[in-house]
């Protein structure tokens, strides 16, 4: 009876590897490209379920918005823009590959023999450096959520490189679609028929608690799953969902394509801003127990973080909350340059 | 410690994953558009709240239970009106229903402006508006 | 039998990677392959995280050991492994993997966006997403001008 909760657990990750080998190889298969981003979308949601599964809940979230939401929203602009028809097949283009895949995955297969079993606890992967810090995060840090303290204290420096990439990236897609011709069509007149009521009165309704559960996952991040990737990508689907219903031009409107890409550069100049604070005050770079200066102890009230033996803790919660801060900026912001710049490419005639 | 609610509860998750999985056959099944739209949304609506309901008799009185309803509140919202997009969609590309062996060709159901249309502006198809 | 048993993950993990890997060089279509190779960076993903995964363990936020849900996690469990591989009473499911995925799908989505606006542009100049045909346009322009290709 006790070994069951185990037993279901791997359950149900070995079926749905399963689906997820059906869809990847039905994906495979598509000749439609729109058929394909649309299995891309169920792929990313069954692989954010096997993830849930596997005890990833930041991992599941994160997924979940990208490879449903902003992912296919991507691919679709793209396939708008380049007017993609089929695919073209032809099996003289399959023997390579195959034989290349065939040979590549069995070297892979006899390779994985090696790995450690799954699951093990004792395994070099999970009994070093990843169990030190379950072990120290609650003393050094004092945040509940381990992957948050990891993501935003021990590994800071990782994230902001990350935060650069996805900001280098935004600037790439300005680059490359946001100055051509802008999108000739003209704003929704008044008066449609009644063909989009439901949608109009639906995202008048939803946008507003998008953007609001962005800023509950952004905060919540110390607390249970969330954090600033996830909030950032959820942030941006409230302008995207906006536009897709009202009209680019509304949002370009109320959201300028100027002030969202100065949005994002805030966002890094704020990250790597408190890296050079705690430089400032005597510590290394990100190195949040400097965050504040020496004297600033002495004036906390005791006991405001509820217990006056961690006191330690304030810059490691105030560097976290402003550097999360700054992912949130920039990663919404990029998404949304992203869209703007889909979105806003004229349709060039055929 | 398996009580008469939490027996309940599972039935109805039960019962609510295989009107999610009836709704796949209908998918597959059904021989038009709108009506594959119709099996889809109504079991994805309807199994979604059987399960949310389960787990809230199993979860009690608890903040979970708040949790899940605003989770059924968001189905309710999202699910009906994207069903409402995929039907405005096929419209617009001119699918036109079907019942039984018949293809509907003539009349409003086919495009053609009825007693009821709204007059629309003469606006250049531009009824979405990402391009 | 049994290395299919306890190492599944991984298997499951390499056929993904090789579905993904086929359709990057199966088709010549520029959207097809960037289709591929989020195929493949997921795959990447998948073999990351069941590396981290930890038999017994709950996703790695604290829980206190007396409180319900520590309980229930430990129910099902040895208590003399709760003791060796648990941190405060509860196992927990090794969260370094999980960071490093979390950007890097981040990351994934945003170098995507990237490709597709390249993608874009080369429709724009040349008026096909195709490779093979991309080529034999270079070849004749290059034909016209008089220069190598």
């Amino acid at each position: 009876m006790s070994e069951i909760a185990l037993q279901v657990n791997f359950a149900l990750n070995i079926a749905l590897l399963l689906m997820l080998i059906a869809v990847g190889v039905a994906i495979a298969r598509m000749r439609s490209l729109l058929a394909a981003i649309l299995l891309m979308g169920v792929y990313s949601l069954v692989s954010a379920v096997w993830l849930i599964v596997m005890d990833a809940a930041d991992v599941a979230f994160t997924e979940a918005v990208v490879g449903a939401g902003i992912s296919t929203i991507v691919l679709l602009g793209a396939i708008l823009l380049v007017r993609a028809g089929p695919v073209r097949h032809n099996w003289r283009m399959t023997i390579a590959p195959a034989v290349l895949v065939l040979g590549v995955g069995g070297l892979l297969v006899y390779a994985m023999t090696g790995l450690p079993e799954f699951g093990d606890p004792a395994s070099p992967a999970n009994a070093y450096v990843g169990r030190n810090y379950l072990i120290q995060t609650p003393d050094e840090i004092g945040v509940p959520n381990v992957v948050t303290a990891v993501l935003a204290s021990y590994r800071g420096f990782d994230t902001l490189g990350e935060t650069v990439v996805v900001f280098a990236a935004g600037i790439g897609v300005a680059l490359m679609l946001g100055f051509g011709p802008r999108s000739s069509l003209p704003p929704l007149p008044a008066a449609m028929g009644d063909h989009h009521v439901v949608l109009r009165v639906t995202a008048r309704l939803l946008i507003p608690l998008i953007a609001l559960f962005a800023f509950y996952v952004q905060f919540h991040g110390d607390l249970g799953a969330g954090g600033g990737f996830q909030a950032g990508v959820i942030l941006a689907v409230a302008p995207i969902l906006h536009a897709l219903v009202f009209g680019l031009h509304e949002t370009i409107a109320a959201l300028p394509v100027r002030a969202v890409r100065s949005i994002a550069t805030l966002g890094v100049l704020l990250f790597a801003g408190v890296g050079v604070i705690c430089m400032i005050n005597g510590g290394g770079f990100l190195d949040y127990d400097h965050l504040f200066p020496p004297g600033v102890e002495a004036i906390i009230p005791p006991g405001l973080l509820g217990d006056p033996d961690h006191a330690h803790q304030w810059g490691q919660h105030f560097g976290i909350f402003f550097i999360e801060l700054g992912v949130l900026l920039t990663v919404a912001a990029t998404m949304v340059t992203i869209f703007y710049g889909f979105a806003g490419r004229a349709v060039e005639e055929p | 410690m398996v009580d008469a609610l939490h027996l309940i509860g599972g039935g109805l998750v039960v019962a609510g994953t295989l009107l999610t999985l009836l709704g796949g056959v209908g998918v597959l099944r059904f021989p038009d558009v709108y009506t594959r739209i119709h099996a889809a949304s109504l079991t994805d609506t309807g199994g979604a709240t059987l399960v949310l309901l389960g787990l809230a008799l199993i979860s009690g009185l608890t903040l979970e239970t708040l949790k899940l309803g605003f989770v059924w509140m968001f189905v309710m919202l999202t699910t009906p009106a994207a069903a409402n997009a995929l039907a405005n969609a096929a419209f617009s590309a001119g699918h036109t229903p079907r019942i039984g062996a018949f293809q509907i060709t003539k009349g409003v159901a086919a495009g053609e402006a009825g007693p009821d249309t709204p007059r629309r502006e003469t606006s250049d198809g531009n009824k979405s508006a990402a391009p | 039998m049994s290395v299919a048993a306890t190492h599944f993950n991984y298997l499951a993990v390499v056929v993904l990677m090789m579905i993904g890997l086929y359709v990057l060089f199966s088709t010549r279509n520029l959207i097809k392959q960037m289709i591929g190779l989020g195929l493949f960076q997921t795959s990447t993903a998948l073999f990351y995280i069941s590396l981290g995964k930890v038999s017994g363990g709950t996703a790695a936020i604290k829980i206190y050991a007396d409180s319900v849900e520590g309980r229930m996690l430990a129910a099902p469990l040895d208590p003399d492994f709760v003791q060796q591989f648990g941190v405060g009473g509860v196992v927990y499911s090794n969260p370094l993997p999980h960071v490093l995925i979390l950007t890097a799908i981040v990351v994934g989505v945003a170098t995507l966006s990237v490709g597709l606006s390249i993608a874009v542009r080369i429709r724009e100049a040349y008026g096909t997403v195709e490779a093979d045909e991309i080529e034999a346009v270079t070849r004749v322009d290059a034909a016209r001008v008089g220069r190598d290709p």
